[in-house]
């Protein structure tokens, strides 16, 4: 293999991949045609092409758009899918600029604003933008089909990485999900962990988000503020799952370990300092003329473009939507706690940090009412089909040895059924279409994930606006990449 | 989970305007939390309409299902949400095998275009009327649609030449 160069690459390099034997991709029958391609064909498009030696054949082809190319304005996605809804086509087109001095223009994916790999054709008329596209899948890796491979007992890893943000959003959403099929009652103590860990995942995720937009429009110094404090919750997590990111802590059945010893007044410290930098970055931020110019009036959605959309969450409610999965569709006893939908009116960007502000206080509000009124009790259900024994038992029962045999082996088996679930994740409503058949495994897990809506709702947002409020935009809606594309 | 029953209960008026107004098929029945609403091919779009007038505005979901096996083998799941009656919808339709084809539903929600995009690309059931149905997720020149259930999983052996 070694002996190999990537001079013979060429010579070897088979007819142009439309080869008469390829089926037609619109619509075809699926299933792998793979085999048909001869393997160098197969690997082509996989070759690494390092600038500064000799060019080979296929690069010239491998930089076009390809599919991906924006369309002409009559057809244009962003402008044809408002036909007939009640979202107003704002494309205006100046009819005094030439064809020649509209260019496109290339943001991403790999450029630092646009959080993670998103990339988005933007068609300029000079500084203006007068249309958007925009192009994900970057970071696609088959999540929703790993999924179908994984027990219930494992999926709970495969979904804490699609938003990395709000990793315990995911597997709570993940959780319900299964507890709804299998039935299960959850005991008072593990629903309230889970709302104190979520709710505190809520204010870390925000805490990334302003740091981030600060960061993106100028106010550097936003970001040393706000990851300290955001540190303060990490270091919780990592005490109480033993990890920062990605914890697997919360698992159908309960959660996967009770709350360390002294809890209580790690939790009470992350309040206090969290309340006071909050006041810190409104000092900073609300008399900030730089900071006001910038998200005054920038990348505004309408309710019901929002709601077209499927614009859900801080996006949403920034724009007067008075929506919030916890108040609607109540989940884990959230509806004992009390707390406010923060809502806004101008759904631009200034009034989407006023939402999230608000959000990080009725969340760490609702901490302060979980940490009063944590109930004893178990952390999770007695039921030993789902949950494993307790370690002791082990030595003691064969019974419990089978049990927990059988929950890390095969894993256990959910009835048939079809689910969706919905909890509130930072981002917007996380929902997951869950299809269970019988066994182990879930049949189809689909994702809702409410980046992709926002993403999707972008062209809305930024036509008409200057380039520079593009990055204002894009990170005032907080959009995780990792979501979108799962 | 007694929220089922309740969600259908309070819907019965609108299901009710629905059948009524127009001349729809469909089933309605009560899910663990949600009214699911099956409904054939023809009528697909006349319900999705007649229940977004009916005050469901907000857009939420769409994805696709493979029942392999199943006649038909496919199911296109749209998930609506009205903020104001506090309820959600799933509508159900079944996609042939044969004849992977469904209409699009993009011009009624803006939001279902993407979505729309991502099953085809990933099952393969084509949006008849979608201005744009390309890839989305996977690369411009992948074959197949890889979350059919006879869709391997297997590998793909990628080889960076200029680092050995």
């Amino acid at each position: 293999m070694s002996g190999d160069t990537g001079k013979d690459k060429p010579a070897q390099k088979p007819p142009s991949p439309a080869a008469p034997s390829l089926p037609p991709t619109e619509g075809d029958t699926g299933g792998r045609d793979k085999a048909s391609l001869s393997a160098s064909e197969r690997r082509r498009t996989h070759d690494l092409w390092v600038a500064g030696t000799e060019e080979p054949e296929w690069v010239a082809t491998a930089t076009d758009e390809g599919a991906q190319e924006i369309l002409p304005a009559d057809i244009d996605p962003a402008v044809a899918g408002q036909r007939g809804v009640a979202v107003l086509d704002d494309y205006v087109s100046d009819s005094t600029v030439s064809p020649e001095e509209r260019q496109i223009l290339n943001l991403g994916p790999q450029h630092p604003a646009t959080h993670g790999v998103l990339r988005l054709q933007l068609e300029m008329e000079g500084e203006t933008i007068r249309r958007v596209k925009p192009i994900i899948g970057y970071l696609h890796t088959g999540m929703e089909k790993t999924a179908e491979t994984l027990t219930y007992m494992q999926g709970g890893t495969n979904v804490t990485r699609m938003d990395y943000l709000a990793p315990l959003h995911n597997e709570l959403c993940f959780s319900l999900a299964v507890e709804q099929l299998l039935d299960v009652e959850i005991p008072e103590r593990a629903a309230a962990i889970r709302i104190l860990m979520t709710e505190l995942n809520r204010v870390s995720s925000h805490l990334l988000w302003i740091a981030t937009f600060g960061l993106d429009i100028g106010a550097l110094s936003m970001m040393l503020y706000a990851w300290r404090e955001r540190e303060a919750v990490l270091a919780f997590f990592e005490a109480v799952t033993g990890l920062r990111m990605n914890h697997h802590y919360i698992r159908p059945g309960g959660v996967a370990a009770d709350l360390p010893a002294g809890w209580e007044d790690e939790v009470e410290e992350i309040i206090e300092v969290v309340r006071r930098g909050l006041e810190d970055y409104e000092t900073l931020l609300n008399e900030n003329p730089i900071f006001v110019e910038r998200t005054h009036g920038v990348g505004v959605i309408t309710p019901a473009e929002a709601r077209a959309y499927g614009v859900t969450g801080a996006n949403a409610r920034a724009a007067g939507i008075d929506y919030d999965v916890r108040k609607i569709f109540p989940y884990s006893g959230i509806d004992q706690y009390e707390f406010e939908v923060v809502t806004g009116s101008h759904g631009d960007a200034y009034d989407r940090y006023e939402v999230r502000m608000g959000e990080m206080r009725q969340s760490l509000s609702i901490v302060e009412q979980v940490l009063e009124t944590m109930p004893p009790g178990d952390y999770r259900s007695e039921d030993r089909k789902v949950t494993p024994p307790p370690r002791q038992r082990i030595d003691e029962s064969m019974e419990a040895l089978i049990h927990h045999f059988k929950i890390f082996t095969s894993g256990f088996d959910v009835p048939e059924g079809e689910v969706y679930q919905a909890v509130e994740s930072p981002r917007g409503e996380l929902g997951m279409h869950l299809v269970s058949k019988g066994g182990p495994k879930p049949w189809r897990l689909h994702v809702r994930a409410p980046s992709f809506a926002i993403v999707q709702a972008l062209p809305v947002m930024l036509t008409d606006l200057m380039v520079a409020d593009v990055i204002a935009t894009l990170a005032s809606v907080d959009p995780v990449l990792g979501d979108v594309d799962r | 989970m007694s929220e089922g029953v309740v969600l259908l209960a309070s819907l019965q008026p609108t299901l009710a305007a629905i059948e009524s107004a127009t001349p729809i098929t469909f089933t309605p029945r009560s899910g663990p939390t949600q009214v699911i609403l099956e409904v054939p091919g023809q009528d697909y779009v006349a319900l999705v309409t007649a229940v977004r007038d009916a005050g469901y505005e907000t857009f939420i979901d769409l994805c696709g299902v493979d029942h392999l096996g199943r006649d038909p083998r496919f199911d296109v799941v749209v998930n609506l949400l009205s903020v104001e009656h506090r309820e959600r919808v799933l509508i159900k339709v079944g996609v042939e095998n044969d004849d992977p084809t469904i209409p699009t539903i993009s011009e009624i929600y803006a939001g279902a275009n993407f979505y729309e995009r991502e099953t085809w690309d990933l099952f393969g059931i084509v949006f008849e009327g979608h201005p744009d149905l390309t890839r989305l997720l996977m690369p411009d020149e992948w074959e197949g649609h890889p979350l059919r259930k006879d869709f391997g999983l297997g590998s793909i052996p990628v080889e960076f030449k200029a680092t050995r």
